[in-house]
């Protein structure tokens, strides 16, 4: 059943993905060029996502748990540090250099475009990078 | 239309889509740690990864048969630019635990100190790689 339902999580994703534009990386670029012909759409996107969640996560983690007494897994560190800033940072690079970010990678795969594979390829081996060299 | 409503519309999708996965499955939807740790030894515990991941490669797919004008673009950048981005993607948010919907809808979502400062270290360093691409 919980397969059947992240499924349908991804799903649902995708098609909000596409609706909104977010799969186009021109879309990305633009929201990112501000110096040149500036294209807010991201943030209405964000801000529609950010809405809806605010008040469900708000209510579910009130109650402490999910569906049928589903355990919540949240994120358990609280501070900023160097890790966190300087990831963040060199995924914004590569964000701005292709205008694709992990989810659009994969809602874009069945275009089959050779470029977008090969950044899916190339995005796979980063992942792979970082856990071979990390200590855990 | 206006341009703005359609990007809103996909955002509350995307809001509803991880209204799923943490009411469903307890999960916060970060797809560059779903697919990262995926990555890993198969385990009953991370077989939801899979669905999600097949969710999300497939919703799109299906939404294209209905709305094909939704991936009517080019993709803006060539061979180059998708596997240096790729890799920083890749390793950037695995560094830094999240990318724009782990962090960015997600996490500013619970109001998130290390999610926002994410949200914004990529998003300006994105800023940054575009500027800095456009001069060549």
């Amino acid at each position: 059943m919980k397969l059947f339902f992240s499924f349908i999580s991804g799903f649902i994703f995708s098609i909000g993905l596409s609706i909104s534009g977010m799969v186009d990386p021109n879309r990305i670029i633009g929201f990112l060029d501000i110096f040149g012909k500036w294209d807010p759409t991201l943030l209405f996107v964000m801000g529609g996502a950010v809405m809806v969640n605010v008040v469900t996560f708000y209510f579910i983690m009130k109650k402490g748990q999910g569906y049928d007494s589903c355990e919540l897994d949240l994120p358990v560190k609280k501070d900023v540090d160097k890790k966190l800033v300087i990831g963040s940072a060199l995924f914004g690079i590569g964000w701005g250099i292709f205008g694709v970010c992990p989810g659009p990678a994969l809602a874009n795969l069945f275009l089959l475009n050779a470029n977008m594979i090969a950044f899916f390829l190339s995005m796979i081996s980063g992942m792979l990078i970082y856990q071979l060299t990390s200590e855990s | 239309m206006e341009s703005w409503i359609l990007p809103l519309f996909g955002g509350v999708i995307i809001g509803l889509a991880t209204t799923t996965l943490l009411y469903f499955n307890g999960k916060i939807t970060g797809i560059s740690g779903i697919l990262g740790s995926s990555l890993k030894k198969p385990t009953p515990e991370i077989y939801w990864k899979y669905t999600f991941i097949f969710g999300l490669i497939s919703g799109s797919l299906i939404f294209s048969f209905f709305y094909p004008q939704f991936f009517n673009y080019e993709i803006p950048m060539g061979m180059t630019a998708a596997v240096i981005g790729g890799l920083f993607v890749g390793y950037g948010t695995r560094l830094g635990s999240g990318c724009t919907s782990g962090h960015g809808v997600c996490g500013i979502s619970r109001f998130s100190k290390r999610s926002l400062v994410a949200t914004l270290t990529f998003m300006i360093s994105g800023m940054i790689a575009v500027a800095v691409v456009k001069l060549f």
